[in-house]
């Protein structure tokens, strides 16, 4: 009887050993034929050079030494870094304050100002910029009718000092309400019994938003964080589409990722281009961990 | 211009110069339902009582007769030949109809895969990826030299009849073909004037400037006169630049196999970039983006006068501007010497046959019947504003004399088929053309925005060209 049993245990426990990875199958097929294979693909192509004349030649890591003096890209990359500066903090500060007004109870038609707030982030990029591109547009755009409506100078949205707030002020309307509902979604699952201990306590509704509500979302907001300094560092429809109207200050090598894209598909130089994204990428892994660095020792 | 913008997507109404556009927004072919050549009163005697079936007809054998001589088709009756064709402009897939019921055998496919830089960046991907290539595609005379360099495109010349090129414009026939091989069939080509808002101009009792002198002349005393009017917008534009440098006599690239001479930055390029940045600095010429829809605003009330451009150019002016419809007029491009005769060309297009098409005999015949029949050419004249390469049409006074609506009744083709014969042929784009356009858009850009100036830029623009093509393996010299 022990053994017939004994025969049967070790079955079930392979079956639920392997149960996990069949389920895990589809994901790990597309996971490695669409992100896998393509970036073994392009590390091949970065260790290449393909030139108009003399065709293809093994290179080692020539573009990547090329990648890391090339002014283009760096200055590409300073200029996200001084937009995150701008934008990140605008975007995360009006979305969590959203989420905890949405989130007190004080206001009536919740959920229409939820889906209000977060129906930018369901706009298309290409669209919204398109959008954005009309209401900035330096002549007949709405903005500049009222200020000559108002007999006030027409504002350039364009020029080289404005250009990075203009871009900023796109995103900033696209991803608060994806920031916001993520915050949101966190202080909802807040239990409501701290609640009625603060007022216990006589805490009034802001030191209760601030002082307990905060604190414990605060795993959300490096989230948030982490997910907008990757965004950021990524930056291509938004300058991409609003080139045309902007050519004095956007240039081919404005963001690296446009710079990736120009190289590739205006110059001819899949294998530069490919070398410009793995630094990038490596940019991004640099920034992130030292963010995660950062906030770990801040949260000790 | 191949590459002034990146992308259709992008902001701005219609895009791209070079060559006409086209997501055929608006367009039907009306050689099937009216035909526009019958109500046309200034067309020749024998067009005006042409009925619809004859005018197909006719069309059809012209087109045979052009196609004739070695141009013979596959003999496999029994499966049909299936061509794809990529081009951007309005009403092509009713010329394919036209030329698929004179050849039943031969099923051609048009797509439009988008128009300037997104067109060419679908083409280099296939290119690279070695498949997905089209059979046939259009491609702008400025950019042959680049897929030649990639050794895309076919030879026609073993299907062509003898002779087959005299029948084509000098210069349009000297940019297709090297030696005895030709990499392409010219279709349409981009002659320049200067195309100004009479209104505006007489209204300030200005004269249609014979000289750049008296161009420069010109826009100061308008912008003096009329603050917030110009007689000219220097908006980025590296096609333009080209050919407006082409008239000057500038002459940047000699390639000669795996050598090219780099004279980017010379003494013209150099009296060019001053003399513009000499109007900047003065603030008689804007300096706005052009392209975009307020661009075309602008040009639309009068806020800027005057558009030195190419014989193409109503095709997207008619559809962007309504206010100033039968207000413009055409005038010779502004010459450098008094009295001179040079003329420039921008844009114009070919059809080229890629090495890789399995049928190469049937795409030389479908080419050779777009780019040479002389009716259908009358038409895309007369409607569509793309002017002819055949010799004998240019040489037509009734079709030359064609009165336009756009222009208020002046018979413009004099002026473009005279700046047609004063192109010199001698110009050579670079085989790496879409790249020497992204230097010139970024450092203009930078220019304009006040870094250096244009003659500045011309030196960086060397410099980046000269180490591109070395890094492209190219030896310079």
């Amino acid at each position: 009887m022990t053994r017939f049993l004994a025969g049967h245990r070790p079955r079930v426990i392979i079956g639920k050993k392997i149960a996990p990875y069949v389920l895990l199958l589809p994901f790990v097929l597309v996971f490695v034929a669409f992100l896998i294979v393509p970036m073994i693909y392009a590390f091949n192509l970065s260790l290449h050079k393909t030139a108009l004349v003399g065709g293809t030649r093994f290179v080692g890591f020539d573009n990547y030494a090329r990648a890391f003096v090339d002014p283009n890209f760096w200055s590409g990359v300073w200029l996200l870094v001084r937009f995150g500066f701008i934008q990140m903090p605008i975007m995360l500060s009006l979305a969590l304050a959203f989420a905890l007004i949405l989130d007190s109870g004080l206001v009536y038609a919740r959920g229409l100002f939820r889906i209000a707030f977060f129906l930018p982030y369901a706009v298309p990029a290409v669209i919204a910029t398109l959008m954005w591109g009309y209401i900035y547009g330096p002549a007949y755009g709405p903005l500049a009718q009222i200020a000559a409506f108002l007999s006030l100078p027409k504002p350039d949205f364009f020029s080289e000092n404005a250009i990075l707030g203009s871009i900023a002020n796109i995103t900033i309307w696209e991803y608060t309400g994806y920031n916001m509902i993520i915050y949101f979604a966190a202080l909802q699952a807040i239990p409501a019994d701290l609640e009625e201990a603060s007022k216990m306590d006589g805490a009034s509704a802001f030191t209760y938003a601030v002082r307990v509500k905060l604190p414990m979302i605060v795993p959300m907001i490096i989230v948030t964080i982490m997910f907008s300094i990757i965004g950021t560092l990524q930056l291509f429809s938004e300058p991409y589409l609003i080139t045309n109207l902007a050519r004095s200050v956007i240039n081919s090598h404005f963001t690296p990722n446009y710079y990736a894209y120009t190289l590739a598909f205006t110059a001819q130089q899949y294998n530069y281009s490919a070398a410009i994204s793995f630094v990038l990428g490596a940019v991004v892994a640099v920034f992130s961990y030292a963010f995660m660095l950062a906030s770990n020792r801040g949260t000790r | 211009m191949a590459a002034a913008g990146h992308a259709w997507a992008r902001i701005g109404s219609p895009r791209r110069p070079d060559a006409p556009p086209h997501g055929a927004a608006g367009f039907a072919f009306p050689l099937f339902r009216s035909c526009p050549l019958t109500n046309q009163k200034s067309n020749g005697a024998g067009f005006s009582r042409l009925n619809r079936r004859q005018l197909l007809q006719s069309s059809a054998v012209l087109g045979a007769a052009a196609a004739a001589g070695g141009v013979a088709l596959p003999a496999r009756a029994e499966d049909k030949v299936k061509l794809t064709v990529w081009a951007w402009t309005p009403r092509t897939q009713e010329m394919a109809d036209l030329y698929m019921k004179k050849k039943p055998d031969v099923q051609v496919v048009v797509e439009n895969v988008g128009q300037g830089a997104p067109h060419y960046v679908k083409l280099r991907n296939a290119i690279t990826a070695g498949t997905g290539l089209p059979d046939v595609a259009l491609i702008e005379f400025n950019s042959i030299p680049s897929f030649r360099a990639l050794n895309a495109l076919a030879d026609l010349s073993p299907n062509l009849p003898a002779g087959f090129g005299d029948q084509y414009m000098d210069w349009t026939w000297k940019a297709v073909s090297d030696g005895g091989k030709v990499f392409g069939l010219p279709w349409n080509s981009g002659p320049m004037a200067l195309l100004y808002h009479a209104d505006v101009l007489d209204r300030h009792g200005i004269a249609a400037p014979e000289t750049w002198d008296d161009f420069a002349e010109q826009a100061q005393k308008l912008a003096k006169a009329a603050p917030g009017t110009y007689l000219a917008n220097f908006g980025v534009d590296p096609g333009w630049t080209a050919a407006v440098l082409w008239q000057a006599g500038w002459r940047p690239f000699r390639t000669n196999g795996t050598e090219i001479e780099i004279r980017i930055n010379d003494g013209i390029a150099k009296n060019w970039a001053n003399y513009w940045q000499g109007l900047i600095d003065a603030k008689a010429v804007d300096t706005k983006p052009a392209w975009t829809t307020e661009w075309f605003a602008a040009l639309d009330n009068g806020t800027y006068a005057s558009w030195v451009t190419a014989a193409w150019a109503p095709i997207l002016m008619e559809q962007a501007m309504k206010k100033s419809f039968g207000k413009w007029r055409a005038a010779p491009m502004p010459q450098w010497q008094k009295g001179g005769k040079v003329a420039s060309n921008w844009g114009g297009t070919v059809f080229s046959a890629f090495t890789t098409t399995p049928n190469l005999k049937a795409a030389t015949d479908f080419a050779a019947f777009m780019s040479a029949d002389p009716q259908a050419a009358r038409f895309w004249l007369t409607e569509v504003f793309l002017f002819p390469v055949l010799t004998e049409l240019v040489d037509d006074k009734n079709l030359m004399g064609h009165k336009y609506d756009f222009y208020g009744g002046q018979p413009v083709n004099e002026v473009f088929a005279e700046a047609l014969s004063q192109v010199d042929p001698s110009f050579e784009f670079a085989p790496f053309q879409d790249y020497v356009n992204l230097q010139i858009e970024d450092h203009f850009a930078q220019a304009i925005a006040g870094h250096g100036t244009l003659a500045d830029a011309f030196d960086r623009i060397q410099d980046a060209v000269v180490a591109y093509a070395g890094d492209q393996g190219y030896t310079v010299k």
